[in-house]
């Protein structure tokens, strides 16, 4: 269907390294409804995740975040969607998978949580019978193994008086708690991939630290990698190894976290960087925003799809689409932009 | 002369239970005794998480929540207790602005329609057309928008509908309750710079209620720091951040997690235990002493503190600068250090 992208660099691959956990190759999604435009909510994203590593993906809504991860753990359904390129978890290609071997894999070796944990538990079930039923479907625990085990991953995401929490619903407990709840499930069989979608978007400030401070002291140390999308670029910047900012479904800037808050080099993450307020610059600094909104894009076969809100646009953003090429400085800082932003520039004012 | 004071306002729902015969059992407590006062032409941002009470509180000062004690002045008036024509005549001079714009426009009015309706309930002679026009550019929209429906824009244009809708009447104060927090990052700033170049024209003073400290911070001249119902500090923005006196300050201020990476390593978080405790039985005492990392064994648990100026340097008060902590001296010379949080604190290896 598509053509395969010339030789374009591979955000998060290493040169020489072992295989890593998972390979994402080309990855497109397009969603087809009946008299309606298609819309292309990834296009074409490659990445790599190594094993052990924590690897972030930040972007706005409608960037394409949440739909990569949802696509390369098989969770769109078939109606509607075409998915191209490929997922290898370990090897395997997640996206042609049979259904019943994917189902072994999810929860098992790879668990999501998600923005909300509200409406990804069951109302019905007691949180200890949602832990346990992971248990006994991965690990054939049974009965009291099965309680005992679940007590000791709530302890362990830091719940208190685990054995009568088990007895509770979620409706019983608050939003920080119910979001301990999902981690606990999904490090029960203690996955090798573990991806968050937005984890701490829907708590409060303090509450959100306690989670992140969690996430990051359980993949420390561990094998787990976790892929941890956001659209909060502070919360990349504490936990993250490699960092891939998305635009209009395509990675269009990919680093490891210091060289890119250190030297961003597309508009658009300089953009990101300038249009928030950050508590440990002195006030008065006036907000840069970047003009327009997210839906102001480009098609991408057209030029670079952030042209139309660039103020650093050129002749050549318009025409062919723009490629992700390392930066002269490293070859892990890839940025897919034809006139990047170099280090002592500071983005210009859009009027 | 302050434009607004508030004086130990609260805001009590009660509880019922029984069917027939409803009865009361006890009462939300969700603004319980808070006093401030804005200057004219000044911001105050209110931060506090959700359940404090901030949003309530705003809700109170319009008029829009029924008070159970306390004055709101507006003025030199007093608002507790005004009613049909005369709350009426005090409420075009006050407005607000609501966090999500889709749900605080009904999506079949048109834009003309939308800011043409407070001018025609006030009583304003038409034809509107023009102050239309007026109100479109101030906030940066095109005068093609007046005949366009709220679905047609994006989310931060609608902010700016719902932003002209209320500088419509030309107020004087207008409280805005997480005006930027349903829009995206890139579109925050936008609205934030819009609000500053809007008060800086009009000369309008403003009440910004929302849960992020870093855009509260860029917009206020003061910040009062909510916590479950009551101000627990107050200060000048620059001061708050530089000398957070009370330990929750301390916190929030400590949780914020701030975009680069080389900050993000150094700091040092102090984490909170457990969650917020209920409105409708909040903890005795210092309302934050169920989690505060500085509790004392003395007067955190039985002792109400009060706001007030604390006997610390002028270098790191100052006026202006309210605490209600029992500590806040110790705490601010470092004599009382925090201690460790629920999370266990993992020593971490810096990557690159």
């Amino acid at each position: 269907m598509t053509a395969p992208v010339a030789a374009e660099a591979v955000p998060g691959h290493v040169l020489g390294a072992p295989r890593p956990l998972l390979e994402v190759r080309d990855l497109t999604v397009t969603f087809r409804a009946r008299g309606r435009r298609d819309v292309k909510a990834v296009d074409g994203v490659s990445l790599d995740v190594p094993a052990g590593a924590t690897v972030g993906v930040v972007g706005e809504s409608g960037s394409g975040k949440s739909v990569t991860s949802l696509a390369a753990m098989g969770l769109l359904g078939r109606r509607g969607v075409d998915i191209t390129g490929s997922v290898r978890f370990d090897g395997a290609d997640l996206l042609t998978l049979p259904e019943e071997e994917l189902r072994a894999l999810r929860g098992r070796d790879i668990a999501m949580i998600f923005q909300d944990p509200m409406s990804s538990l069951n109302p019905v079930l007691t949180v200890g019978r949602q832990i346990t039923e992971i248990l006994e479907r991965h690990r054939g625990l049974k009965g009291k193994a099965a309680r005992d085990r679940a007590a000791e991953l709530l302890e362990s995401v830091g719940i208190g008086d685990a054995v009568r929490r088990l007895k509770s619903y979620p409706h019983q407990l608050s939003g920080g708690m119910r979001q301990r709840v999902m981690i606990a499930m999904a490090l029960a069989c203690e996955p090798r991939l573990l991806i968050a979608d937005e984890p701490t978007t829907a708590l409060d400030v303090t509450i959100s630290a306690q989670i992140l401070e969690l996430l990051r002291s359980l993949v420390a140390g561990s094998q787990t990698a976790l892929v941890l999308i956001t659209h909060d670029l502070g919360v990349v910047a504490g936990l993250c190894d490699q960092v891939h900012v998305m635009y209009s479904g395509r990675i269009v800037e990919s680093a490891p976290r210091r060289p890119l808050f250190a030297d961003p080099q597309h508009p658009y993450t300089t953009g990101l960087l300038a249009s928030v307020p950050r508590l440990d610059q002195p006030r008065g600094i006036p907000l840069l925003p970047i003009p327009g909104s997210p839906s102001d894009t480009l098609p991408w076969a057209q030029g670079c799809a952030f042209a139309p809100r660039c103020a650093r646009q050129v002749p050549e953003c318009l025409g062919a689409p723009p490629v992700l090429e390392p930066t002269p400085d490293t070859a892990a800082h890839l940025v897919r932009c034809v006139n990047p932003v170099t280090a002592p520039d500071v983005p210009e004012v859009a009027s | 002369m302050s434009l607004l004071e508030v004086r130990g306002l609260k805001v009590h729902f009660p509880i019922k239970k029984g069917i027939l015969l409803e009865r009361t059992v006890g009462a939300v407590r969700a603004v319980d005794g808070v006093d401030l006062s804005v200057e004219k032409g000044r911001t105050l941002g209110v931060v506090g998480e959700s359940g404090c009470g901030k949003s309530t509180l705003g809700r109170a000062v319009l008029q829009l929540e029924p008070i159970t004690e306390g004055s709101v002045v507006f003025d030199g008036q007093e608002l507790t207790g005004l009613t049909g024509s005369e709350l009426r005549a005090m409420r075009r001079r006050m407005q607000m602005v609501f966090q999500d714009p889709l749900a605080s426009l009904d999506p079949r009015q048109s834009v003309s329609s939308v800011l043409s309706e407070p001018l025609r309930t006030h009583g304003e002679k038409g034809p509107y057309d023009a102050r239309i026009r007026e109100l479109l550019d101030l906030v940066g929209l095109p005068a093609t928008a007046a005949n366009r429906y709220p679905h047609e824009f994006s989310g931060g244009q609608r902010q700016r509908v719902g932003i002209a809708r209320a500088i419509a009447l030309n107020p004087e104060l207008i409280i805005a309750d997480e005006p930027v927090s349903a829009l995206d990052v890139s579109i925050q700033a936008q609205v934030v710079n819009l609000l500053e170049e809007l008060q800086q024209r009009l000369g309008l003073t403003y009440v910004v209620i929302a849960h992020d400290l870093a855009v509260v911070r860029h917009i206020s001249d003061d910040i009062a720091v909510m916590y479950l119902g009551t101000v627990v500090e107050v200060a000048p923005s620059d001061r708050l951040y530089d000398q957070p006196l009370h330990p929750y300050t301390i916190a929030l201020l400590s949780a914020i997690p701030i975009p680069d990476p080389e900050v993000e390593d150094r700091r040092e978080r102090i984490l909170l235990r457990g969650d917020l405790p209920s409105a409708a039985d909040p903890p005795s005492g210092c309302r934050f002493h169920t989690r505060c990392p500085f509790r004392q064994a003395t007067r955190c648990h039985d002792e109400v503190p009060l706001l007030r100026v604390p006997e610390i340097p002028v270098e790191h008060g100052g006026p202006g600068h309210q605490v209600a902590c029992h500590w806040a001296e110790q705490v601010a010379s470092g004599a009382l250090q925090p201690q460790s949080a629920a999370v266990p604190a993992v020593d971490r290896v810096p990557t690159t």
